[in-house]
Protein backbone atom coordinates (compact mmCIF):
# COMPACT_ATOMS: atom_id res chain seq x y z
CA UNK A 1 0.00 0.00 0.00
CA UNK A 2 1.40 3.93 -1.03
CA UNK A 3 2.01 5.39 1.97
CA UNK A 4 -0.89 8.61 2.11
CA UNK A 5 0.17 11.66 3.22
CA UNK A 6 -1.81 12.23 6.27
CA UNK A 7 -3.44 15.47 7.21
CA UNK A 8 -3.93 16.97 10.72
CA UNK A 9 -7.26 18.23 10.33
CA UNK A 10 -7.85 21.11 11.68
CA UNK A 11 -10.87 20.68 13.74
CA UNK A 12 -12.16 21.21 17.88
CA UNK A 13 -11.60 17.35 18.49
CA UNK A 14 -8.45 17.55 17.25
CA UNK A 15 -7.05 20.48 19.17
CA UNK A 16 -5.08 19.57 22.58
CA UNK A 17 -3.99 23.16 23.44
CA UNK A 18 -5.18 26.74 22.71
CA UNK A 19 -5.28 30.36 23.66
CA UNK A 20 -6.96 30.37 27.48
CA UNK A 21 -10.62 30.87 27.56
CA UNK A 22 -9.83 33.58 30.46
CA UNK A 23 -7.27 35.74 28.23
CA UNK A 24 -9.30 38.76 26.13
CA UNK A 25 -8.58 39.18 22.14
CA UNK A 26 -6.66 42.87 23.22
CA UNK A 27 -2.73 42.14 22.03
CA UNK A 28 -0.59 42.69 24.67
CA UNK A 29 1.41 45.81 25.07
CA UNK A 30 4.40 43.40 26.01
CA UNK A 31 7.77 43.82 23.82
CA UNK A 32 7.87 40.34 21.94
CA UNK A 33 9.47 37.54 24.12
CA UNK A 34 8.51 39.05 27.30
CA UNK A 35 7.55 37.18 30.23
CA UNK A 36 4.83 38.70 31.28
CA UNK A 37 2.86 37.31 28.43
CA UNK A 38 3.89 33.41 29.91
CA UNK A 39 3.02 34.37 33.42
CA UNK A 40 -0.67 35.97 32.64
CA UNK A 41 -1.29 32.98 30.46
CA UNK A 42 -0.51 30.84 33.20
CA UNK A 43 -2.69 33.08 35.64
CA UNK A 44 -5.58 32.39 33.14
CA UNK A 45 -5.01 28.76 32.88
CA UNK A 46 -5.13 27.73 36.29
CA UNK A 47 -7.73 30.00 37.18
CA UNK A 48 -10.03 28.61 34.53
CA UNK A 49 -9.59 25.27 35.90
CA UNK A 50 -10.30 26.10 39.12
CA UNK A 51 -13.36 27.21 37.75
CA UNK A 52 -12.60 30.43 40.32
CA UNK A 53 -13.27 33.10 37.48
CA UNK A 54 -16.20 34.62 38.96
CA UNK A 55 -14.83 34.99 42.42
CA UNK A 56 -11.16 35.68 42.00
CA UNK A 57 -9.42 39.43 42.10
CA UNK A 58 -6.30 40.32 41.29
CA UNK A 59 -4.34 43.17 42.16
CA UNK A 60 -1.94 45.09 39.73
CA UNK A 61 1.00 46.77 40.03
CA UNK A 62 2.57 49.70 39.01
CA UNK A 63 5.56 48.57 36.10
CA UNK A 64 5.01 46.73 32.86
CA UNK A 65 2.05 44.73 35.02
CA UNK A 66 0.01 47.43 35.26
CA UNK A 67 -2.37 46.45 32.31
CA UNK A 68 -2.78 43.20 33.61
CA UNK A 69 -6.12 44.11 34.07
CA UNK A 70 -6.88 45.06 30.58
CA UNK A 71 -5.73 40.78 29.65
CA UNK A 72 -7.61 38.33 32.37
CA UNK A 73 -11.00 38.84 32.31
CA UNK A 74 -11.16 38.76 36.23
CA UNK A 75 -12.17 41.27 38.62
CA UNK A 76 -9.08 43.73 38.99
CA UNK A 77 -7.94 46.82 41.27
CA UNK A 78 -5.08 48.58 40.38
CA UNK A 79 -3.20 49.47 43.32
CA UNK A 80 -0.63 52.53 43.87
CA UNK A 81 3.31 51.96 43.71
CA UNK A 82 4.11 49.13 45.85
CA UNK A 83 0.88 48.65 47.65
CA UNK A 84 -0.59 45.93 46.02
CA UNK A 85 0.09 43.31 49.06
CA UNK A 86 -2.11 45.98 51.62
CA UNK A 87 -5.07 46.18 48.79
CA UNK A 88 -4.88 42.65 48.85
CA UNK A 89 -5.37 42.27 52.58
CA UNK A 90 -8.28 44.79 53.07
CA UNK A 91 -9.91 42.47 50.20
CA UNK A 92 -9.46 39.28 51.62
CA UNK A 93 -10.31 40.26 54.90
CA UNK A 94 -13.75 42.19 53.58
CA UNK A 95 -14.02 39.29 51.14
CA UNK A 96 -12.41 35.83 52.65
CA UNK A 97 -14.10 33.76 50.17
CA UNK A 98 -12.55 35.22 47.05
CA UNK A 99 -9.23 34.32 45.75
CA UNK A 100 -7.33 37.40 46.12
CA UNK A 101 -3.72 37.75 44.13
CA UNK A 102 -1.13 40.36 43.47
CA UNK A 103 0.83 40.35 40.54
CA UNK A 104 3.72 42.66 41.29
CA UNK A 105 7.40 43.13 39.60
CA UNK A 106 10.23 43.71 41.24
CA UNK A 107 10.55 47.56 41.25
CA UNK A 108 7.00 47.34 42.53
CA UNK A 109 7.47 44.53 45.62
CA UNK A 110 11.39 44.48 46.81
CA UNK A 111 11.56 48.64 46.23
CA UNK A 112 9.05 50.75 46.94
CA UNK A 113 6.52 48.34 48.44
CA UNK A 114 9.32 45.82 50.54
CA UNK A 115 7.66 47.57 53.63
CA UNK A 116 3.75 46.70 52.67
CA UNK A 117 5.46 43.53 51.61
CA UNK A 118 7.15 41.78 54.23
CA UNK A 119 4.38 43.40 57.01
CA UNK A 120 1.82 41.23 54.85
CA UNK A 121 3.71 38.23 54.75
CA UNK A 122 4.29 38.72 58.58
CA UNK A 123 0.38 38.87 59.32
CA UNK A 124 0.32 35.82 56.77
CA UNK A 125 -2.54 36.84 55.15
CA UNK A 126 -4.08 34.09 52.95
CA UNK A 127 -3.51 35.87 49.87
CA UNK A 128 -0.91 34.53 46.55
CA UNK A 129 2.09 36.99 46.27
CA UNK A 130 3.14 36.65 42.24
CA UNK A 131 6.20 38.74 42.10
CA UNK A 132 8.07 38.55 38.61
CA UNK A 133 11.76 39.70 39.16
CA UNK A 134 13.45 40.58 35.66
CA UNK A 135 16.73 41.78 37.70
CA UNK A 136 15.60 45.70 36.28
CA UNK A 137 13.22 48.41 35.65
CA UNK A 138 11.69 47.21 32.47
CA UNK A 139 9.16 50.23 32.09
CA UNK A 140 10.83 53.33 32.45
CA UNK A 141 13.64 52.43 30.60
CA UNK A 142 15.96 49.56 32.26
CA UNK A 143 17.47 51.33 35.35
CA UNK A 144 19.08 49.43 38.06
CA UNK A 145 16.80 47.93 40.57
CA UNK A 146 17.29 45.98 44.03
CA UNK A 147 17.24 43.03 42.18
CA UNK A 148 20.19 43.86 39.57
CA UNK A 149 23.19 41.01 39.64
CA UNK A 150 26.41 42.12 40.62
CA UNK A 151 28.59 43.61 37.72
CA UNK A 152 24.79 43.58 35.66
CA UNK A 153 24.85 46.56 33.54
CA UNK A 154 21.81 49.06 33.51
CA UNK A 155 21.05 52.80 32.46
CA UNK A 156 22.00 53.61 35.39
CA UNK A 157 24.89 51.46 36.30
CA UNK A 158 26.25 51.81 33.33
CA UNK A 159 30.12 50.25 34.06
CA UNK A 160 27.66 46.88 36.27
CA UNK A 161 26.64 47.13 39.52
CA UNK A 162 29.37 47.99 42.59
CA UNK A 163 28.66 46.27 45.62
CA UNK A 164 30.45 49.14 47.34
CA UNK A 165 27.87 51.63 45.87
CA UNK A 166 25.05 49.95 45.39
CA UNK A 167 24.84 47.28 47.91
CA UNK A 168 24.11 43.56 47.01
CA UNK A 169 21.22 42.65 45.19
CA UNK A 170 18.02 41.54 47.06
CA UNK A 171 16.79 38.12 47.54
CA UNK A 172 13.28 38.50 48.57
CA UNK A 173 12.12 34.82 48.33
CA UNK A 174 14.86 33.87 50.95
CA UNK A 175 13.98 36.90 53.42
CA UNK A 176 10.47 35.68 53.76
CA UNK A 177 10.30 32.43 53.88
CA UNK A 178 11.53 32.98 57.53
CA UNK A 179 8.49 34.53 58.39
CA UNK A 180 5.89 32.38 60.46
CA UNK A 181 2.50 33.58 58.27
CA UNK A 182 4.40 32.41 55.17
CA UNK A 183 3.17 29.27 54.02
CA UNK A 184 4.63 28.13 50.58
CA UNK A 185 7.56 29.96 48.94
CA UNK A 186 8.92 28.99 45.41
CA UNK A 187 11.23 30.02 42.38
CA UNK A 188 9.69 29.29 39.04
CA UNK A 189 10.80 30.30 35.66
CA UNK A 190 9.10 30.33 32.54
CA UNK A 191 11.83 30.19 29.57
CA UNK A 192 11.33 26.76 28.71
CA UNK A 193 8.21 24.57 28.34
CA UNK A 194 9.40 22.28 31.00
CA UNK A 195 9.86 25.24 33.66
CA UNK A 196 6.32 26.49 32.48
CA UNK A 197 4.78 23.09 33.37
CA UNK A 198 6.41 23.16 36.87
CA UNK A 199 5.62 27.08 36.94
CA UNK A 200 1.98 26.29 36.81
CA UNK A 201 2.38 23.71 39.12
CA UNK A 202 3.50 26.46 41.80
CA UNK A 203 0.82 28.86 40.78
CA UNK A 204 -2.17 26.04 41.33
CA UNK A 205 -0.65 24.82 44.58
CA UNK A 206 -0.19 29.32 45.53
CA UNK A 207 -3.80 29.51 45.00
CA UNK A 208 -5.45 26.43 46.61
CA UNK A 209 -3.32 27.19 49.41
CA UNK A 210 -5.25 30.75 49.33
CA UNK A 211 -8.67 29.20 48.82
CA UNK A 212 -7.66 27.05 51.80
CA UNK A 213 -6.79 30.26 54.24
CA UNK A 214 -3.34 28.38 54.73
CA UNK A 215 -1.45 32.14 55.39
CA UNK A 216 0.49 33.76 52.26
CA UNK A 217 1.69 31.76 48.70
CA UNK A 218 4.42 33.89 47.25
CA UNK A 219 5.56 32.84 43.62
CA UNK A 220 8.85 34.41 42.17
CA UNK A 221 9.66 34.24 38.65
CA UNK A 222 12.90 34.79 37.63
CA UNK A 223 12.01 36.11 34.17
CA UNK A 224 13.78 37.90 31.43
CA UNK A 225 13.41 42.02 30.42
CA UNK A 226 15.35 41.16 26.62
CA UNK A 227 14.54 45.21 25.66
CA UNK A 228 16.31 46.10 28.94
CA UNK A 229 18.99 43.64 28.60
CA UNK A 230 19.35 44.88 25.09
CA UNK A 231 19.13 41.04 23.88
CA UNK A 232 17.24 39.06 21.55
CA UNK A 233 14.35 37.09 23.77
CA UNK A 234 16.20 33.75 23.01
CA UNK A 235 19.54 35.68 24.17
CA UNK A 236 17.64 36.54 26.80
CA UNK A 237 16.34 33.49 28.06
CA UNK A 238 19.59 31.35 28.01
CA UNK A 239 21.59 34.57 29.87
CA UNK A 240 19.01 33.88 32.60
CA UNK A 241 19.78 30.51 32.95
CA UNK A 242 23.85 31.54 32.70
CA UNK A 243 23.29 34.27 35.25
CA UNK A 244 20.07 34.74 37.06
CA UNK A 245 19.38 30.87 37.90
CA UNK A 246 22.73 30.73 40.42
CA UNK A 247 22.05 33.77 42.25
CA UNK A 248 18.04 33.43 42.07
CA UNK A 249 18.32 29.17 42.29
CA UNK A 250 14.80 27.63 41.01
CA UNK A 251 12.36 25.42 43.31
CA UNK A 252 10.16 25.50 45.96
CA UNK A 253 11.82 27.55 49.40
CA UNK A 254 9.53 26.69 52.03
CA UNK A 255 6.36 24.68 51.69
CA UNK A 256 4.80 23.57 54.73
CA UNK B 1 0.40 0.60 16.26
CA UNK B 2 -0.82 4.21 15.60
CA UNK B 3 0.93 7.15 14.42
CA UNK B 4 0.31 10.42 15.50
CA UNK B 5 1.24 13.68 13.86
CA UNK B 6 0.60 17.13 14.76
CA UNK B 7 0.03 20.60 13.58
CA UNK B 8 0.00 24.04 14.75
CA UNK B 9 -1.94 26.67 13.84
CA UNK B 10 -0.19 30.10 14.37
CA UNK B 11 -2.14 33.20 14.92
CA UNK B 12 0.32 35.54 12.71
CA UNK B 13 -1.04 38.95 13.49
CA UNK B 14 -0.60 38.59 16.85
CA UNK B 15 3.09 37.13 16.61
CA UNK B 16 5.47 39.50 17.84
CA UNK B 17 8.43 36.95 16.79
CA UNK B 18 10.34 36.54 19.60
CA UNK B 19 11.50 32.79 18.09
CA UNK B 20 10.97 31.15 21.91
CA UNK B 21 8.32 28.76 19.86
CA UNK B 22 11.35 28.09 17.14
CA UNK B 23 14.04 27.11 19.62
CA UNK B 24 11.35 25.32 22.21
CA UNK B 25 10.20 22.86 19.25
CA UNK B 26 11.98 19.61 19.72
CA UNK B 27 11.40 18.68 16.32
CA UNK B 28 12.60 21.73 14.07
CA UNK B 29 9.15 22.38 12.55
CA UNK B 30 9.00 25.76 13.60
CA UNK B 31 10.69 29.03 11.73
CA UNK B 32 10.38 32.66 10.91
CA UNK B 33 8.75 33.99 7.64
CA UNK B 34 10.94 35.90 5.31
CA UNK B 35 7.62 38.74 5.23
CA UNK B 36 6.26 40.37 8.02
CA UNK B 37 2.56 40.95 9.56
CA UNK B 38 0.31 43.91 9.96
CA UNK B 39 3.01 45.19 13.04
CA UNK B 40 5.94 44.36 10.79
CA UNK B 41 7.13 40.99 13.23
CA UNK B 42 8.45 38.28 10.65
CA UNK B 43 6.22 35.66 12.73
CA UNK B 44 6.53 32.12 13.21
CA UNK B 45 5.14 29.08 10.69
CA UNK B 46 5.50 25.86 10.58
CA UNK B 47 8.72 25.12 7.68
CA UNK B 48 8.88 21.68 8.43
CA UNK B 49 5.09 20.54 8.92
CA UNK B 50 5.35 16.14 8.64
CA UNK B 51 7.85 16.95 11.58
CA UNK B 52 5.53 17.89 13.95
CA UNK B 53 3.75 15.29 16.75
CA UNK B 54 1.21 18.02 18.58
CA UNK B 55 3.73 18.22 21.45
CA UNK B 56 2.42 21.27 22.34
CA UNK B 57 6.10 22.61 23.20
CA UNK B 58 5.74 26.18 20.77
CA UNK B 59 2.29 26.62 22.63
CA UNK B 60 3.15 25.85 26.22
CA UNK B 61 6.35 28.93 26.26
CA UNK B 62 4.39 31.25 23.69
CA UNK B 63 3.99 34.78 25.67
CA UNK B 64 1.31 35.84 23.19
CA UNK B 65 -0.60 32.56 23.20
CA UNK B 66 -0.84 32.82 19.73
CA UNK B 67 -0.59 29.40 18.60
CA UNK B 68 -2.74 26.55 18.78
CA UNK B 69 -2.18 22.69 18.87
CA UNK B 70 -3.65 19.77 16.88
CA UNK B 71 -2.86 16.09 17.03
CA UNK B 72 -4.66 13.13 15.54
CA UNK B 73 -3.82 9.80 15.53
CA UNK B 74 -3.32 7.73 12.08
CA UNK B 75 -3.57 3.78 11.65
CA UNK B 76 -0.51 2.54 10.46
CA UNK B 77 -0.45 -0.87 8.26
Amino acid sequence: MAQKQEEVQIVPENRVYGRPALLTDRVMHYCPGCSHGTIHKLIAEVIDEMGMQDRTIGVSPVGCGVFAYNYIDIDWAEAAHGRACAVATAMKRLCPDKLIFTYQGDGDLSAIGTGETIHTCNRGESIAVIYVNNAIYGMTGGQMAPTTLVGMKTATSPNGRDVKLHGYPFKIAEMIACLEGVRYVTRQSVGTPAGVRRAKKALRKAFENSMEGKGLSFVEFVSTCNSGWKMTPVAANQWMEEHMFPFYPLGDIKNE
Amino acid sequence: MAKIRGAVVIDKERCKGCEVCVVSCPCGVLALSTEVNGKGYAYSYMANPTACTGCASCAIVCPDSCIAVYRQKFPTE
